[in-house]
C-alpha cells in the first residue's frame, strides 16, 4: 500500500512539475480571489484585516476544488482509468497517493497564499508555530475528503456541478475550524474553544476522512 | 489443461443493454485468437470482460482459472489490454509513463527500457511528453506498456488500427513471439486478411453472441459473415 | 406485485392503511394540541411551534439515519440485498422534505425571538448544512449509471455524511458558543415548559416518525416497482439483443 502510494503520488506531481496546471492556473487564481475579496470589502476599515482567516481559508477551499478536479480528470483522459485498474496498484495505495500529491500541492499554494495575506491585507503573522499545523492538518483533511469526493463524481456526466455540491457541505467544519485556529494563532487571543480544540477537531476529521478513503477507494473506482 | 479463457453462455450488461448476449468461448494457453464480426457485435464488451472490467452478470466466466462472477478483481493484474483508449498519461514522457505502469506491475526498470527498445521509441523519443505523439506512436507506446506487465493474457482490441506498414509487422511479430513465450492473446480486428493469418483461428461475434467451434448464432446467416476459417 | 391474479399493481397495503391512518389521527392531535396551547410571553403564538418543530427535526434525523444505517447493510456484504438500497434512497429523499421543514419551522420560530428570519444557531446550522449534504446524495443518486454503481457510490456519501456530523455538530457548537448562548430550547424559561408544552411535543415526536414511516414504507414500494419494471425490461432486451438483423 505505501510503496503504490508513493508511487502514485511520485507520478501525480511529476504531471504537475512537466503540465504545471495548478502552478500556471490554480495558484493565480487563488491570489485573484484574494485580490477580489479585497475590492468587495472595503480594505480602508479594517474589514480585511480582521476577517484575513476566513477569507484564507475560503480560497483555499476554492483552489482545493480545482485541483482536486484536475487530479481526477489526469485519471479520466484517454482510458488512464481502466489502466489504473488494470494496474495492480493497491487502491488504497492509490487513495493515500493522489491524496498526498494533492496535499502537497495545496500547502505550497498555502505558502504563496499566505505571503498574499501579509502584503494584499497587512495582516502581521503571529503565532506562526499554531498557523503552520492548523494548515497542516487542515489540508491534510482537505486532500483526504477531497480525494474521496473527486473519485465519487468523477467519471460523470455533470460532475464538474457536482463535485462542489457534494465536497463543500462536508468540508465545512473544516473551514470553521480552520478558520477559527488561524484567528486564534493571528490575534494572540485565546478565545473560549482554544486553538489546540480546534486543531483536534481537524485531526479528527482528517482521520476519518482517511480511514474511510482507504476502506472505500476501491469499490469507487469500479464505475465505467 | 485448464483453458485460460472458459465462458458458457455469458451475459453482459452496459447499463441496460445486454451487449453480450450469451457468448460461449474456449481459449487455450499459447492459442492466437481473432474475434471478428460487425461493428456493435459485442467485440469490445467481451474483451473488456474478459480484463474483469465489465461484470459478467449470468453464465460461467472463468479467466485464468480465476472465476469473473465471485471476483472479477483477482483477474486484472493478470491481462494486458491494449484498447481504444492509450492509457497513457498526456502530460508524462514516454519512458516515465512505461515505467510507471511497470513498477505498478512490480516489474524491474529493465523491462521498462527493453520494452521501449522493442517497439522503437528508445533514444530521442522516450523523453517525448505523450500529447506531441502521432497516433501511430501512442500505439507503440501503449505496446510498450503491455510488453512491460509481461501478462499471461494479452487482450489486443483493434490493434492494427494507426499504425504504419512498419508498426503492424512489428505487432504481428510481437503477438507471434508473445504465443511462443506461452501467452495467450485474444484479439479484435477489421483488417481481415492480416488478422486470419495472425491468428490460430476465428471466432464470430455476432448480435451480442458466440458459439464453439466456428458455429455461427442462430441470427447469423453464414452469408452475412464471409471467410470465416 | 405478486400478491394475487387481476390486483393492480400498487404500494398500498395494510400495513401502509394502519400507519396512514395512524400517522393522520397522531397528526390531528398534534395540531389540537398544539393550538389548545396557552400563547407565552415571551413569544406569544408561535411558542405553539414547539407541537410541531421538534417532531420535524426527530424525524429529519431519523431519516437520516435510517439512510446511513441501511447504506451500511447494502455496503457490508453479508446483508447486502437490493431492499437496503431502495430503502437508503427513499429515507434520504423523505429525510430532505423534513429537513426542509424543520428549517423552515425553525426559521418561523426564530423570527419572534431573533427578530430576523436566519440566524446562524448552531441547531439551525447543522440543520442547514444536513439539508445540503442530503440534497449531493440526491443529486449523486439521480445520476444515470448502473444500478450497483449507483448503490455502492450512494452508500459511499450517505455514511460519508453521516461520519462528518458529529464533527460538524462540534465545530458549529463551538462555533457560536463564541458569539451569543446558544438554542431555541434555552429561550423557553422552565416554568414554561412543563405539562402541556411537553405532552405536545411529544406528541409531535409520534405524530412525525408515524408520517416518515409511511411516506417511507411507500417509497420504497415504488422503488421496488420500479426496479422490478427493470428486470421485465432486461428479459424483453435481452432477446432482442439476440434476435439482431446482421449485416455485414
Amino acid at each position: 500500500m505505501w510503496r503504490d502510494a508513493v508511487l502514485v503520488a511520485g507520478k501525480d506531481l511529476r504531471i504537475e512539475a512537466r503540465s504545471r496546471v495548478t502552478t500556471n492556473q490554480v495558484l493565480p487564481y487563488a491570489v485573484l480571489v484574494l485580490v477580489l475579496f479585497a475590492f468587495a470589502l472595503d480594505p480602508d476599515r479594517g474589514v480585511l484585516a480582521r476577517a484575513s482567516a476566513g477569507l484564507f481559508w475560503v480560497a483555499v477551499l476554492f483552489s482545493a476544488l480545482l485541483m482536486v478536479q484536475r487530479s481526477n480528470v489526469i485519471e479520466t483522459l484517454d482510458g488512464a482509468r481502466d489502466a489504473l485498474r488494470l494496474s495492480g496498484l493497491d487502491p488504497a495505495g492509490i487513495f493515500l497517493g493522489k491524496a498526498a500529491a494533492v496535499m502537497v500541492q495545496l500547502l505550497l499554494l498555502e505558502i504563496v497564499l499566505g505571503f498574499g495575506v501579509v502584503v494584499l491585507y497587512g495582516v502581521d503573522p503571529a503565532g506562526f508555530g499554531v498557523l503552520a499545523v492548523t494548515a497542516l492538518v487542515a489540508t491534510w483533511g482537505l486532500a483526504g475528503a477531497g480525494t474521496i469526493y473527486g473519485v465519487l463524481a468523477a467519471g460523470q456526466r455533470g460532475r464538474e456541478t457536482l463535485l462542489p455540491l457534494l465536497l463543500l457541505p462536508v468540508v465545512a467544519p473544516v473551514l470553521i475550524a480552520a478558520t477559527r485556529a488561524s484567528e486564534s494563532a493571528l490575534n494572540g487571543v485565546s478565545l473560549d474553544v482554544s486553538a489546540g480544540d480546534w486543531i483536534a477537531l481537524l485531526t479528527v476529521f482528517a482521520v476519518i476522512y482517511t480511514s474511510f478513503g482507504v476502506v472505500a477507494f476501491g469499490p469507487l473506482l469500479e464505475d465505467q | 489443461m485448464e483453458p485460460v479463457v472458459h465462458l458458457r453462455a455469458a451475459v453482459c450488461l452496459l447499463g441496460r443493454f445486454p451487449a453480450l448476449a450469451g457468448v460461449d468461448l474456449e481459449v487455450d494457453r499459447g492459442e492466437v485468437v481473432l474475434l471478428r464480426g460487425p461493428n456493435g457485435a459485442g467485440k469490445t464488451t467481451l474483451l473488456r470482460a474478459l480484463a474483469g472490467l465489465v461484470p459478467v452478470a449470468e453464465g460461467e466466466a472463468f479467466v485464468l482459472g480465476r472465476d469473473l462472477r465471485a471476483d472479477r478483481q483477482a483477474v486484472r493484474s493478470l491481462v494486458g489490454l491494449l484498447g481504444h483508449a492509450s492509457g497513457l498519461y498526456e502530460d508524462l514522457s514516454v519512458s516515465d509513463n512505461v515505467s510507471f505502469w511497470a513498477r505498478a506491475a512490480r516489474r524491474p526498470k529493465s523491462a521498462a527500457d527493453g520494452a521501449l527498445a522493442r517497439v522503437g521509441l528508445d533514444g530521442r523519443l522516450a523523453a517525448v511528453t505523450v500529447s506531441r505523439l502521432s497516433a501511430g506512436q501512442r500505439r507503440r507506446a501503449s505496446l510498450a506498456v503491455l510488453l512491460a506487465r509481461d501478462c499471461p493474457l494479452w487482450l489486443l482490441d483493434e490493434p492494427h488500427a494507426g499504425l504504419d506498414a512498419a508498426g503492424r509487422d512489428l505487432l504481428d511479430a510481437i503477438v507471434r513471439g508473445a504465443a511462443d513465450e506461452g501467452r495467450t492473446v485474444v484479439f479484435a480486428s477489421h483488417e481481415l486478411d492480416r488478422a486470419v493469418a495472425l491468428a490460430d483461428r476465428t471466432v464470430v461475434v455476432a448480435a451480442g453472441q458466440a458459439r464453439l467451434d466456428g458455429e455461427l448464432p442462430r441470427a447469423v446467416s453464414p452469408s452475412a459473415v464471409p471467410h470465416v476459417a | 406485485m405478486s400478491n394475487g391474479s387481476g390486483r393492480r399493481a400498487g404500494t398500498a397495503g395494510a400495513l401502509t392503511t394502519t400507519l396512514g391512518i395512524a400517522a393522520l389521527l397522531s397528526l390531528g392531535v398534534t395540531f389540537a394540541l398544539g393550538l389548545s396551547l396557552p400563547a407565552t410571553v415571551e413569544q406569544g403564538d408561535y411558542s405553539r411551534l414547539i407541537a410541531i418543530h421538534p417532531g420535524l427535526a426527530w424525524a429529519s434525523y431519523v431519516a437520516f439515519g435510517v439512510g446511513a444505517l441501511a447504506s451500511a447493510a447494502w455496503l457490508w456484504p453479508r446483508t447486502r440485498a437490493r431492499s437496503w438500497d431502495l430503502l437508503a434512497g427513499a429515507s434520504m429523499e423523505v429525510a430532505v422534505l423534513f429537513t426542509a421543514l424543520t428549517l423552515v419551522t425553525g426559521s418561523i420560530w426564530g423570527r419572534p425571538t431573533w427578530g430576523v428570519w436566519w440566524t446562524w444557531d448552531a441547531r439551525l446550522t447543522l440543520s442547514a448544512l444536513m439539508f445540503m449534504l442530503e440534497l449531493g446524495y440526491l443529486a449523486l443518486r439521480r445520476v444515470p449509471a448502473d444500478v450497483e454503481i449507483t448503490a455502492n457510490r450512494s452508500a459511499v456519501a450517505a455514511l460519508l455524511s453521516v461520519v462528518v456530523v458529529p464533527v460538524n455538530h462540534f465545530a458549529v457548537e463551538w462555533w457560536r458558543t463564541l458569539h451569543q448562548g446558544r438554542s431555541l430550547m434555552q429561550l423557553n424559561p422552565r416554568r414554561e415548559l412543563d405539562g402541556e408544552f411537553i405532552g405536545a411535543m411529544l406528541v409531535g415526536f409520534l405524530a412525525m416518525t408515524l408520517v416518515y414511516s409511511w411516506l417511507v414504507v411507500h417509497r420504497v414500494r415504488v422503488a421496488r416497482l420500479e426496479a422490478a419494471e427493470d428486470e421485465s425490461m432486461l428479459a424483453r432486451a435481452l432477446d432482442e439483443r439476440r434476435a439482431e438483423e446482421v449485416t455485414v
